[in-house]
């Protein structure tokens, strides 16, 4: 009986701290990277995150200003949620009330092979197709600008807008539908004025979740957005990510120098900025209860 | 049947009509007049077809893939099942009450204009004028004309039902359709629905479902009485509920079955 409830208790105990491990390896994650990146606000100084320059390998001054690489992030991860949006939505709009069973059944695998490409490939194909072809269409001197990049990665962003847009739409009871159309209504002004609107706050958590997987996205923007470090809101321009710069950099800095620490500070405001989209996005899906509380 | 509805003008007139869900007949040739300005109810047992009845009338059974129906139906004499006919159209002038309240997660205002902005009405002055008539027309008017703004999800199940009736009522249509309106209501609220119908069928014709006869009794002018999708009898209400013709409408009424 006794030995019985000790193996009850282990295996609920197992159960729970695999349950755990999620949380665990965040705060981790956390701590390290301010252990890190800490000793940067005794020397140089936490004032030198501010500046408009990022220079970290320099004979006459090192410059660790990261306000190009966020506006770079901001850059790409703008351009490419508006170009994912229309595509995301409308597409959701297809499957989830116009589509044929037959065509619906075949166009999901298709955006779940869209979800699953690695970004390398992407980028490998960004490099090949979009690059050149936006530098002939917009007769620009590189193709390897910010719009190239968030191309690329709204092709990322649209499974995650279309399938979560798509669950709410469908979420949306017929009940609305029918009172719509016994109004008179066609079934596109339906969809238009009541299906969309009552799935709304789903539709921007789909989009909040989207944006978090552009703005941690690292191997595609660094193959196509040229890397120029440069503070600039022009979508021809190269720019370069925050998540391009922890990645070309990191093999090379010294540990424990200012560089390096540098690195992590990229590393914690780009945590927190997927952090914060991560947790609109929940509070809205659980504001208009898409989850359980 | 047709010869004591002679002092009423026909609205509706139904003639052979088959109707199937696929493979499944639901409705075995019905035929029947229905009178203009008058509640015709129609009572039977669950799934003898007086909801899908109903809903052959504004074309809502479309929706449904798979359906097919045979027969004619004639509102004010044109065939609403014909290759020239308008959905939207038909839909503007058959109005529909569904058995569950349904409003919009929109504002009171915004759920009673969106017909009428539907089919082109946009003067601000002429909407406010159709929301505070058919809200005054719905017995609604005094509960909610201060909160017009706020959402009708937070109004009660019994007002969000009168809500949907202004709702239907603003895109002044002939024919109200109403499917069980007060099914999932409580009695008082029930009672206001009734007198609701008693009130509008001065302007409107009135085909209301209901599975309470008491309710059929109480607020129509014609009974039909539908068994297994068989249209059994149809009468003027107090001879249904008195002296039935059919011995199966009077086992049905007394309550030996269903």
């Amino acid at each position: 009986m006794n030995k019985q409830r000790l193996k009850a208790k282990i295996i609920k105990y197992f159960l729970q701290s695999c349950g755990s491990l999620s949380i665990i390896i965040v705060l981790l994650i956390f701590l390290f990277l301010f252990k890190e990146a800490f000793p940067f606000i005794g020397s140089p100084g936490i004032g030198e995150l501010f500046h408009n320059i990022w220079n970290p390998v320099s004979f006459q001054k090192e410059e660790f200003g990261l306000v190009p690489l966020i506006t770079g992030s901001i850059l790409v991860t703008l351009l490419a949620t508006i170009i994912a949006i229309p595509f995301g939505i409308i597409g959701a709009v297809y499957i989830s009330e116009v589509a044929t069973a037959k065509e619906r059944e075949f166009l999901k695998p298709f955006i779940e092979i869209l979800a699953g490409i690695p970004s390398v490939v992407l980028g490998f194909f960004g490099l090949v197709v979009i690059a050149p072809l936006i530098k002939q269409l917009f007769d620009l001197n590189t193709g390897l600008t910010a719009l190239t990049g968030a191309v690329l990665l709204a092709f990322m962003a649209i499974p995650t807008i279309m399938s979560i847009s798509e669950d709410a739409i469908k979420s949306v009871p017929s009940a609305y539908k029918e009172a719509s159309l016994a109004l008179g209504a066609s079934k596109l002004e339906t969809i238009w004025k009541v299906v969309v609107p009552a799935a709304l706050s789903g539709i921007v958590a789909s989009v909040m979740l989207g944006m978090g997987r552009v703005v941690g996205e690292t191997m595609t923007v660094m193959m196509v957005t040229g890397n120029a470090p440069v503070i600039s809101m022009n979508p021809f321009s190269s720019v370069r990510t925050m998540t391009a710069t922890i990645a070309a950099e990191m093999g090379e800095v010294t540990i424990g120098s200012h560089h390096y620490m540098a690195l992590f500070w990229v590393g914690i405001v780009l945590m927190l900025m997927t952090f914060i989209l991560n947790l609109i996005s929940y509070r809205v899906l659980k504001k208009y209860g898409m989850i359980d509380k | 049947m047709a010869e004591i509805l002679t002092e009423d003008k026909n609205k509706v007139h139904v003639e052979n009509m088959n109707f199937y869900y696929g493979a499944v007949q639901a409705l075995f040739d019905i035929n029947m007049d229905i009178a203009e300005k008058k509640v015709t109810a129609f009572i039977g047992p669950s799934g003898c077809g007086k909801s899908t009845f109903l809903r052959t009338l504004n074309r809502m059974n479309d929706i449904i893939d798979g359906t097919r129906i045979e027969g004619k139906v004639l509102i004010d004499g044109s065939d609403i099942y014909g290759p020239m006919t308008d959905v939207v159209g038909l839909r503007k002038k058959v109005g529909m009450i569904f058995q569950k309240s349904n409003p919009f997660p929109k504002s009171i205002y915004d759920n009673i204009a969106y017909g009428p902005r539907l089919h082109g009405v946009k003067d601000k002055n002429k909407l406010m004028e159709i929301v505070e008539s058919c809200l005054v027309k719905s017995a609604l008017w005094d509960e909610v004309k201060d909160r017009l703004d706020k959402s009708a999800m937070g109004l009660s199940g019994g007002q969000q039902q009168r809500l949907c009736i202004a709702r239907a009522l603003a895109i002044n249509p002939e024919v109200v359709l109403m499917d069980e309106p007060a099914s999932a209501l409580d009695p008082k609220s029930t009672l206001k629905i009734e007198d609701l119908v008693n009130e509008l069928k001065k302007d409107y014709t009135i085909i209301i479902v209901t599975h309470n006869m008491q309710q059929a009794g109480r607020v129509s002018d014609y009974t039909a009485f539908f068994y297994e999708g068989h249209l059994v009898e149809f009468g003027a209400t107090g001879q249904i509920f008195t002296k039935p013709n059919q011995k199966q409408t009077e086992d049905y009424i007394t309550g030996r079955f269903g």
